[in-house]
């Protein structure tokens, strides 16, 4: 394939694949410049994000937007709340999705079939829907300005579970069987033999459910009232200033707040596209 | 405590229902009985019957966030998918290098905070010192008041839309082409058949499923669509409500106006709708298999 393709890589074909790279280059750059425009903006004084012309490189760089932004405002406790949440609910939902997962998986027993459909339907629910009756359930259990509400309802999804379904499948009966004779227990078989095995499935999993945590917005809005207990989202969205949004210090926390998934993207890529793409193609 | 091998497996998935319970069925109906009543939160709902429903019907504001939902759904979906599979089938062409660096800056987008997305976008779309009217200017075009006109903001929401989705729905048709069996394509080429039409032959027929599926999604993430106008237009829903979503129109009746009964039919009907079209997907799909 690859040879015919060399091959015939003469003047139509060379015109053709030339357009594809042109294509593949522009749409990179426009895909890349807002995220390097919010980080050329973190670096700029106010009067120069208000200034024609337009810089691309800032002409006097600071560092100053940063400082004022952990001033300003807790910004540091944010960071950390951001932190804790998406690291505890990740780490709660792995463990619990894992062992949902394992149940499908490996169990045979009554009114599996209706379960599993339960489990399928439940995903067809938008989250949004229940807004209203969330909050006033959160207002009732005195979960209105702490984490629990943003950490608690997620920490067994439907998706995961059914993904991590489809991944133990694929493990063979006889470790199982091999372990019972042992003397493991079945919970001991899923702490032992199951869990070790599927570390390749957490890290996909993981990555997802950090993610959506990390930028979740929508539900810490509703349900943070105070600063020190905010969100990166919440904390960025709450930064207003007189008569002119100040871009400099938003851009700065915004900058701060992509930084980490950046990272973690640059590193794992492989896993990431692999739990992004798994539920769709197979779905 | 030993658990024993039949009772097992309940236990592991107990979890997932108990929280189901508490977190999803008990609000949901209590959403239902909700969107019956007058209802602010603190005092007892009172129980109105139908009226939120027939008043939301003839609520300008909800009915035209109904409507931008439409219309966004127009201005931005045929296009993405068009754009997705298009690079799909680019980067999934042999002769492209570079591969895994296309492929990670396109999706890139997908996985920034919307916030800072959507604060990025009001900087870049501004009308005085907005980067994009720097461009236009420079060319010799006039200045856009892009968030202060009703299509200015619509076309600014389209292009943050597709600019984040792109790659996501791009990835996940490149994961289908690579499931097509190279073989089909062999066959074609040997009964003569050219790259053009063995992309109409093969790969849109082949690929329907997978189509089918983004469609679907990007219908039901349009309606959805909350943080991006929210932050775009600081709360307001833009110009004449220009890119109000139905979430936003929900989030603002109860928690600007503490009209929970009524938000929470709002909140229904959009219920409803999502419903509708997800049983569209599954009918397409149980056609498809």
């Amino acid at each position: 394939m690859q040879a015919r393709l060399v091959e015939h890589h003469s003047g139509k074909h060379q015109v053709v694949s030339s357009l594809m790279y042109a294509a593949l280059v522009v749409f990179a750059v426009l895909m890349i410049f807002p995220m390097l425009w919010m980080a050329v903006s973190a670096f700029k004084p106010m009067d120069e994000i208000f200034s024609h012309p337009v810089t691309l490189v800032p002409k006097s760089p600071t560092l100053e937007n940063f400082k004022g932004l952990f001033e300003a405002m807790p910004f540091a406790r944010n960071l950390l709340n951001s932190a804790y949440v998406a690291v505890v609910s990740t780490a709660a939902s792995l463990f619990f999705c894992a062992l949902g997962g394992f149940g499908f998986a490996k169990y045979a027993f009554r009114f599996k079939g209706p379960l599993f459909l339960l489990l399928l339907g439940s995903m067809m629910i938008p989250q949004e829907v229940l807004m209203i009756p969330l909050y006033v359930e959160f207002q009732k259990l005195h979960w209105i300005d702490t984490h629990w509400g943003l950490i608690i309802p997620g920490m067994a999804n439907a998706f995961g579970i059914f993904f991590m379904k489809q991944f133990i499948e694929s493990l063979p009966e006889e470790l199982m069987e091999a372990a019972r004779i042992d003397g493991l227990g079945e919970f001991g078989i899923f702490t032992r033999i199951v869990l070790p095995i599927i570390r390749p499935a957490f890290a996909s999993l993981g990555i997802i459910f950090f993610m959506n945590s990390w930028n979740n917005f929508l539900w810490p809005l509703i349900l943070l009232k105070s600063e020190g207990m905010y969100t990166l989202t919440v904390a960025i969205y709450s930064i207003t200033g007189g008569i002119r949004e100040p871009f400099h210090i938003i851009m700065a926390g915004s900058f701060v707040s992509v930084l980490p998934l950046m990272i973690i993207f640059l590193i794992f890529q492989r896993q990431f596209i692999a739990g992004i793409t798994s539920g769709a193609v197979k779905g | 405590m030993r658990l024993h091998k039949c009772a097992a497996p309940y236990v592991f998935i107990s979890p997932y229902y108990v929280l189901f319970l508490f977190f999803v069925l008990y609000p949901l109906l209590s959403a239902f009985y909700a969107s019956f009543t007058e209802w602010n939160g603190i005092k007892d709902p009172k129980w109105i019957g139908f009226r939120n429903y027939s008043s939301l019907f003839k609520d300008d504001i909800f009915l035209q966030s109904l409507w931008n939902g439409v219309i966004i759904f127009f201005m931005y979906v045929p296009l993405l998918l068009f754009l997705s599979l298009v690079f799909a089938v680019i980067l999934n062409s042999a002769f492209v290098r570079l591969k895994g660096f296309f492929r990670a800056a396109y999706f890139i987008p997908y996985i920034t905070s919307l916030v800072a997305v959507g604060f990025t976008f009001r900087m870049l779309f501004g009308t005085e010192y907005g980067y994009i009217n720097e461009l236009l200017t420079s060319m010799g075009l006039a200045k856009t008041d892009w968030l202060g006109t009703i299509w200015g903001a619509r076309i600014t929401l389209a292009i943050l839309v597709i600019w984040r989705w792109l790659g996501y729905n791009m990835v996940i048709m490149l994961a289908g082409l690579q499931n097509i069996p190279s073989d089909l394509y062999e066959a074609a080429r040997i009964d003569g058949a050219g790259p053009v039409q063995s992309f109409f032959r093969i790969t849109i027929p082949m690929m329907a499923p997978i189509i089918m599926f983004t469609s679907i999604l990007s219908t039901i993430g349009t309606f959805q669509l909350f943080a991006e106008p929210l932050v775009l237009t600081r709360g307001s829903g833009g110009p004449e409500n220009s890119i109000m979503s139905v979430i936003m129109y929900v989030y603002n009746q109860s928690f600007s106006y503490l009209k929970f009964g009524y938000a929470s039919a709002a909140a229904y009907v959009f219920f409803l709708l999502m419903f509708v079209l997800t049983l569209m997907q599954i009918r397409v799909f149980r056609q498809e298999n």
